[in-house]
C-alpha cells in the first residue's frame, strides 16, 4: 500500500537537493569555521554563503542572522536572551495562549524567574485580537512574542499590525515564523520584526538547524556560552553541512513559493470538496484567507481523534491530531482548547493534515476519499 | 594533504555519510508523532541510544541527545546551577577547560554563583588533593574535562571521582568530548554523574552530541519546549545525525587498543623528530597524555604565521585550539602550566586521527622542518 505522508507540519522528508549538497561537503568540506588554515576557510566561505541567503530571504542584514540547532533553540534565546539582558527596564513579556511549546515552556520559565507573562486569548479562528494586545501592552513591557502562524490549525496572525503598533513602543517583537516560513513571504522590515524563529527540518531541510533573526541594536544575552562563533551570540562548532543543506531548503522553497501556495490552496479546496461530496459532517477550522495553505485542521462530528488517527494509519495515511510535540501524549490541544474552550467536543475530534513536497492531487483525493469512508464507518452511516 | 587538525575537528566517515544518507532518504519522520513514519523514526532513535549507551557502558535511559559539545556542557553547568542553587552557589572546575565550560561558569558568576578554578601542575594536570581543599559545604559541581584539547593531558578523573563518592551531595561532570571514541571511561565504576560528548570529534557529524546522565540525577532542562528526551533536552530530534553518530562511535571503538597503540607510535615519533629541531620545544607532557595531540612551540615565530607556512605543504595543523585562534592569543592551558607568555603565543597543536599514517607524519616532519627554514632565512633577509 502506498504511504501517504500529510503530517508536514510536524516534520517533512528532506529535498533530493539538499541530501546531495549535504552528503557532497561531507567527506570535503569538514573543517571547522574557526580553524585558520585552508579547512577551515572554505568552511567559514559556505557559512557565510548560507547567512547571506538565509538572511535575504527575509531581507534582513547578514550580521543578523543566528544559526541555532532548531527552531525550539531559536525560540528559547529570542525569549531568555531578550528578558535577561532587558529586565532592568520591566519584567512583563506578552504572548498568546497558543504558541507552540517552544515559547509557552520557555515562558513558564521566566515567570519561575520572576517575570510577568501575559497570555493573549484569540477567537474562534484562532486568531489573536489587536485589542487585546493593545490592552494588554504595559510601560514595563520589555517582548511581545506572537508566532507567525500556529502549527495546529494554520491560523496567521495579524504580525505586521502588531510590528505596527510596537514601533511606537520599546518592547521588542518576536515572531515564531517555524510553520509559515517559506510558504508566507516575510519582510522583517517592513513588518517591524525583531525576532524571528525558522527551522529547516519544517521547509524540507535537514532536522537540528534553524536561525533566529535578531535585528541589530537588539539587546540580548546568549544562551549557549564557550568559542566565540555566531559573533559571540551562539556558541558552539558551526553544523556546516546541516547549514549548507538549509540554505539549499530555503532556495528550494522560496524558488517554488508562489506555486507552492497555489498548488496547496487547490489540494485544500479539493480535499474540502471531496468530503463534501461524501457528505459526512465535518467542520473546518480557521477563516481560509487567515490560514496557512498547506495545513487544514477538520472536525469530524462524532469521531473520536486517536481511533481515526489509527485508522487513517492502517490505510497508510499518516496525519496527525496538531502538534507533534504534544502528540505522543495526545492530550486536548491547548490551541483548539483556546479557539473554543475546556468543554467543547473539538477538543477529541479534530484531525490536522498538512500538505508539502511529494503529495500529489491524486494523493490528496485518496486522502479525502480515505477519510470519509472511515469516518463514515466510525459513525455507522 | 595532510590533515593533522583533528581536535578541532574530524572527516566524517565515509559509512557515517551513507548512514546519514539512507536515514534521512528513508526514515524522514517526527519521533514524536504517533503514526507508522514517526513510530520508525523513534524505533531508530531507542537503537542509536541503546547502541551509544552499551558502547559507554551505561543504560540506555543515561543517554540525552543534544547539538553538540556546547550545548552539553552549557545544559550540565547551568541546568545544575539552576536545579541545586538552593543547596549551595559553589562550583569547582579547572584553569584549562573548554570556553564551553569556562564561559558557561563565568555566566554563572554573573547570576551570583562561586567558581574556583584549580590550578594545574606544569604538565598541565589537576591535583586531587586540590579538588579536596576547595570543596565546601556550600559546593555544588565539580566539572574537569577529561581530554585537555589543547595540550592533551588527560585528567585524574578516576581519583576525584573516587573522592568525590565521599560527598554525595557534590555532582561530577566532566567534559569527554576530546576522549569519546578514543580513551573510554567507566563512568558508573568511577563514579560520574554527567559526561559530555560531540560527534564531529570521532568522525561522527557536526550538531549532534549526547550526554550521560546518571541515572536518578536531575537538573533543569536548558531548552524547554515539546519535552522531547525525558524532558530534559527539547527540540525535535536530529534522527538521521544522531543514527550517524551511532555508527561513528561503533566504528572508533572497534579494535581500539590496537589504534590507539599504533596512534601512540606515530605522536612518539612526532615528538621526537620535532624535538630535534632548534628553537622547538615540546609542551604536551610524556605521561598522562591523550595519544593524538602534540603541543610545541618554535620560539620566535608567532604560531599563525608558521601554521600559514606549514599549510603551503598542504600539511593542515592548527594554533591552539580551533574556538580562540582567531584571537591569536596564547594558549590558554599553556600559561596555566606556567609556560611564559612567547611560548605561549608561538604554539602549535597536532592533533591525529586514527586514521593518519607515520608516512604522512613523516612527511609532516618534513614539512614542518622546512617551513622553519624558510622562515629563518627570511627573517635574515
Ligand atoms: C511553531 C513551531 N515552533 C517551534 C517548533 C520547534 O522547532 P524544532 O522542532 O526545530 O525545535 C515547531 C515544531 O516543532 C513549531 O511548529
Ligand atoms: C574539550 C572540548 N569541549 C567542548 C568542545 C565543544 O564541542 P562542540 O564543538 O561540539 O560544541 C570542544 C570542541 O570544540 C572541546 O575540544
Amino acid at each position: 500500500m502506498e504511504k501517504i505522508y500529510v503530517d508536514h507540519a510536524a516534520t517533512s522528508p528532506m529535498h533530493p537537493e539538499v541530501i546531495k549538497v549535504m552528503t557532497d561537503l561531507m567527506p570535503k568540506f569538514y573543517g571547522n569555521p574557526s580553524s585558520i588554515h585552508h579547512f577551515g576557510r572554505e568552511a567559514r566561505h559556505i557559512v557565510d554563503q548560507a547567512r547571506t541567503t538565509a538572511a535575504k530571504s527575509i531581507h534582513a542584514d547578514f550580521t543578523e542572522i543566528i544559526f541555532t540547532s532548531g527552531g525550539t533553540e531559536a525560540d528559547n534565546l529570542a525569549l531568555i536572551g531578550t528578558a535577561t539582558a532587558n529586565e532592568n527596564r520591566g519584567k512583563h513579556i506578552i504572548t498568546t495562549q497558543i504558541e507552540h511549546h517552544a515559547v509557552l515552556n520557555t515562558c513558564k520559565f521566566l515567570e519561575k524567574n520572576g517575570f510577568e507573562i501575559e497570555y493573549l486569548p484569540v477567537d474562534q479562528y484562532g486568531i489573536v485580537r489587536m485589542e487585546d494586545l493593545k490592552k494588554a501592552l504595559r510601560d514595563d513591557t520589555i517582548l511581545v512574542s506572537v508566532m507567525f502562524a500556529n502549527n495546529e490549525v494554520g491560523s496567521i496572525q495579524p504580525i505586521a499590525e502588531i510590528g505596527q503598533l510596537l514601533k511606537n513602543h520599546p518592547a521588542y517583537f518576536h515572531t515564531d515564523a517555524v510553520q509559515a516560513y517559506g510558504v508566507i513571504p516575510i519582510n522583517v522590515q517592513e513588518m517591524g520584526i525583531d525576532m524571528l524563529s525558522v527551522s529547516a527540518h519544517k521547509l524540507n531541510g535537514p532536522k537540528g538547524i534553524g536561525f533566529l533573526y535578531v535585528k541589530n541594536g537588539t539587546k540580548m544575552t546568549p544562551h549557549l556560552y564557550g568559542g566565540e562563533q555566531e559573533r559571540k551570540r551562539r556558541a558552539g562548532t558551526e553544523n556546516v553541512p546541516a547549514i549548507a543543506g538549509f540554505a539549499k531548503a530555503i532556495s528550494e522553497s522560496l524558488r517554488t513559493q508562489t506555486e507552492k501556495i497555489n498548488r496547496y490552496k487547490q489540494f485544500k479546496a479539493r480535499f474540502i470538496e471531496i468530503l463534501t461530496e461524501e457528505a459526512i459532517d465535518f467542520r473546518v477550522h480557521g477563516l481560509a484567507e487567515h490560514t496557512l495553505p498547506h495545513v487544514v485542521n477538520i472536525s469530524f462530528t462524532g469521531i473520536n481523534v486517536e481511533q481515526m488517527l489509527v485508522n487513517l494509519d492502517l490505510e497508510g495515511i499518516a496525519a496527525s491530531s496538531g502538534s507533534a510535540c504534544t502528540a505522543g501524549s495526545l492530550e486536548p490541544s491547548h490551541v483548539l482548547r483556546a479557539m473554543f474552550g475546556s468543554d467543547s467536543s473539538e477538543l477529541y475530534n479534530s484531525i490536522r493534515f498538512s500538505f508539502g513536497f511529494g503529495n500529489s492531487l491524486e494523493q490528496i483525493e485518496t486522502v479525502a476519499r480515505k477519510t470519509a469512508k472511515i469516518v463514515k464507518r466510525l459513525t455507522n452511516n | 594533504m595532510i590533515y593533522f587538525d583533528n581536535s578541532a575537528t574530524t572527516k566524517p566517515k565515509k559509512e557515517v555519510v551513507d548512514t546519514f544518507t539512507k536515514v534521512a532518504t528513508e526514515y524522514y519522520g517526527n519521533p514524536s508523532s504517533i503514526h507508522s513514519i514517526g513510530l520508525q523514526a523513534e524505533k531508530l532513535l531507542m537503537q542509536s541510544r541503546k547502541q551509544i549507551a552499551t558502547l559507554l557502558g551505561v543504560k540506555d535511559h543515561e543517554i540525552i541527545f543534544t547539538s553538540g559539545g556546547t550545548e552539553g556542557n552549557n545544559m550540565v553547568l547551568k541546568g545544575v546551577a539552576s536545579q541545586f542553587q538552593g543547596r549551595g552557589k559553589h562550583i569547582i572546575t579547572s584553569a584549562i577547560e573548554h570556553p564551553s565550560v569556562s564561559n558557561a561558569c563565568e555566566q554563572l558568576k554573573r547570576d551570583g554563583f562561586e567558581i574556583t578554578y584549580l590550578p594545574v601542575d606544569k604538565n598541565g594536570r589537576i591535583h586531587v588533593e586540590d579538588v579536596k581543599k576547595a570543596i565546601r559545604p556550600d559546593t555544588i559541581l565539580v566539572s574537569v574535562m577529561h581530554i585537555n584539547n589543547e595540550v592533551g593531558t588527560i585528567q585524574p578523573i578516576e581519583e576525584i571521582g573516587k573522592l568525590l563518592a565521599n560527598y554525595p551531595r557534590i555532582l561530577f561532570h566532566v567534559d569527554h568530548v576530546q576522549g569519546a571514541g578514543k580513551i573510554p571511561l567507566a563512568f558508573h565504576d568511577i563514579p560520574i554523574d554527567f559526561a559530555t560528548l560531540s560527534s564531529h570529534k570521532f568522525h561522527g557529524l557536526k550538531g549532534t552530541g549526547a550526554i550521560y546522565i546518571r541515572d536518578g540525577v536531575k537538573l533543569d532542562p536548558l531548552l524547554a519546549g515539546g519535552n522531547q528526551e525525558r524532558n530534559i533536552r527539547s527540540g525535535t530530534e536530529n534522527v538521521a545525525g544522531i543514527v550517524a553518530m551511532a555508527k561513528a562511535l561503533r566504528i572508533s571503538m572497534e579494535k581500539l587498543d590496537e589504534k590507539v597503540a599504533n596512534m601512540q607510535k606515530i605522536i612518539a615519533y612526532l615528538r621526537n623528530e620535532l624535538a630535534l629541531i632548534d628553537d622547538v620545544e615540546i609542551h604536551t607532557p610524556i605521561e598522562y597524555t591523550a595519544p593524538h595531540i602534540l603541543n610545541f612551540s618554535v620560539l620566535g615565530y608567532k604560531a599563525e604565521v608558521l601554521v600559514h607556512a606549514i599549510a603551503n605543504h598542504e600539511v593542515y595543523v592548527s594554533t591552539t585550539s580551533a574556538c580562540s585562534s582567531k584571537r591569536n592569543e596564547p594558549c590558554k592551558t599553556l600559561l596555566a602550566m606556567g609556560v611564559d607568555e612567547e611560548h605561549a603565543s608561538s604554539s602549535i597543536r597536532i592533533s591525529l586521527s586514527f586514521d593518519n599514517t607515520m608516512q604522512e607524519a613523516k612527511e609532516a616532519v618534513e614539512a614542518i622542518k622546512t617551513s622553519i627554514e624558510k622562515l629563518k632565512l627570511a627573517m635574515r633577509r
